[in-house]
């Protein structure tokens, strides 16, 4: 019985958990970028404005949730659930805790990655199946923004399983208990930040949906409750971002004092803030830009990684064995 | 490279700055005398309405939203008979207000005048007229004109000479 009811609590926890945390993030997003424009924000709804999700969530079930005649209808009911189910699967491998982790999968790793890469499918869907101008070009640039993207993506991250010997997840963190790798792998945490941005199209790569050009880009055409799916996924494609930051880079779970849990959690909340400041700071690049950078420096960095760490684990002998 | 995270930092440090945001319906703000806002019909000292429905306002009024009838009464003094502002359609230009030749209309530092209904909007004589003489105090149409009412008659007004009779050669 208990081999059932623990894992049960933990799937719904994470559940309840990742959904309520990319609930709030859209509270917290707000009130940081207005803090950081020396505004307010949402501040009167409940305390601090917290219930302001709840308001929005009302607001959006009860506008019409509308179908353009145009539209494809299956592939456009089917992109925001895409999107937001890719990115909600990843949390399956996402260790939480030591023992806090859905599926402690050996190919963790790649797991995610795939996932990442499948969330791009509702996008790019989306933007096509709304048969609109916008919603085409920004779905174009999504497939343009998301296979430059992806390639180094990955690459940065083998640098993390050359050093940590495993795709499990549970053992990258094990593996950095003398040293977290965002010191030896500083060049690989460069570019995956930069990439997971791109991955969660956040502001300065929002491309596909560069609002002040593209209108609202692939989800245009979207209304009520799809527009909220499309929302969410945004949101838990960041919290599922700094997951993989912390866990990849900074630790993960591990930590002095307190549990676990508390301090991902906060190490997550950090990274989370980062990101806000990211966009409260940096103008969107342009569509070349983007595409110079992702090829011509990220991709090279990605591969020189590689390589050194490569050399530097093979001369040291140590972590290839397991 | 370097100036992104100069920019970031610059962003971050505003989280220590005061907000410039003003908690209107707790915080007022500070509105000028001569904000343009609710509009108002004064009278004047003597408490008579100034307005003398010279329909100058309504003529001046860029979106038409002023309406009013002029009437008199026993001493020969004009007054709006009914005087009615469609408050969902003024613009708050003030042109009215620079139109009068009485001071009578004026726009005063009031905006929160939200309604719940349309027709809510439509302020009559009753809503407009208040009892003082709003921003011009010692101003009294009648009592420097020289036109002729019950009870003063020409030449009686501040600072108007006796009239002169213009058949007679005698100084
Ligand atoms: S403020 Fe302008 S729009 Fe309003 S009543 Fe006067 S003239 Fe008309
Ligand atoms: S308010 Fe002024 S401008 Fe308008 S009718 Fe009266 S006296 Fe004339």
């Amino acid at each position: 019985m208990r081999d059932v009811l623990i894992p049960l609590a933990v799937v719904v926890g994470v559940l309840a958990g990742v959904f309520a945390v990319a609930a709030q993030l859209v509270w917290l997003e707000r009130r940081l970028l207005a803090l950081w424009q020396d505004r307010y924000g949402p501040n009167r709804v409940g305390p601090f404005g917290l219930l302001q999700v709840v308001a929005d969530g009302i607001k959006l079930l009860s506008k019409e949730d509308w179908t353009p005649p145009f539209a494809d209808k299956g592939v456009f009911v089917l992109a925001p659930a895409i999107a937001a189910t890719a990115a909600l699967l990843s949390f399956a491998v996402v260790p939480f805790a030591q023992n806090i982790v859905i599926s402690d999968l050996n190919i963790g790793l790649l797991f995610f990655l795939a996932m990442s890469s499948l969330g791009v499918y509702g996008v790019v869907l989306g933007g096509w199946a709304s048969n609109n101008k916008y919603g085409l070009l920004g779905s174009l640039r999504a497939a343009g923004q998301m296979i430059s993207y992806e390639v180094f993506m990955g690459l940065s991250l083998c640098g993390v399983v050359l050093m940590a010997g495993s795709l499990r997840l549970n053992a990258v963190v094990e593996a950095q208990r003398e040293m977290w790798f965002f010191v030896p792998q500083f060049l690989g945490l460069a570019v995956f930040v930069i990439a997971g941005l791109a991955e969660t199209r956040r502001i300065p790569f929002d491309l596909p949906e560069a609002e002040n050009e593209l209108v609202a880009g692939y989800h245009t055409e979207y209304s009520s409750m799809k527009f909220a799916m499309f929302f969410l996924g945004e949101y838990l494609g960041i919290t599922l971002i700094s997951s993989m930051i912390v866990t990849l880079f900074f630790g993960g779970w591990l930590g002095p004092w307190l549990p676990g849990l508390v301090w991902f959690l906060l190490k997550i909340a950090v990274c989370i803030i980062g990101f806000i400041l990211i966009r409260a700071a940096l103008p969107r690049l342009r569509y070349d830009q983007l595409m110079a950078l992702g090829w011509k420096v990220l991709l090279p960095l990605a591969l020189l990684n590689i390589i050194v760490t490569g050399g530097v684990v093979l001369a040291s002998g140590s972590r290839l064995s397991d | 490279m370097a100036n992104i995270f100069t920019t970031l930092w610059r962003v971050f440090r505003h989280a220590f700055r005061p907000r410039v945001t003003v908690q209107y319906p707790e915080q007022k703000f500070y509105l000028p005398p001569r904000w343009r806002g609710r509009i108002i019909l004064s009278r004047d000292p003597d408490g008579e309405e100034r307005c003398v429905a010279c329909y100058l306002c309504a003529v001046a009024c860029p979106v038409d939203c002023i309406a009013l009838q002029a009437t008199e009464d026993e001493h020969g003094r004009r007054y709006p008979e009914f005087f009615r502002i469609n408050f969902s359609r003024c613009i708050f230009c003030g042109f009215c207000e620079e139109a009068c030749p009485t001071y009578a209309i004026q726009l005063t530092p009031d905006m929160e005048m939200s309604e719940y209904r349309r027709q809510d909007m439509v302020y009559e004589k009753e809503d407009l007229l208040i009892e003082g003489t709003g921003k011009y105090r010692d101003y009294n149409y009648y009592r420097v004109a020289g036109l002729a009412i019950g009870g003063k008659d020409k030449g009686e007004a501040e600072r108007e000479q006796a009239p002169v009779d213009l058949r007679s050669l005698l100084p």
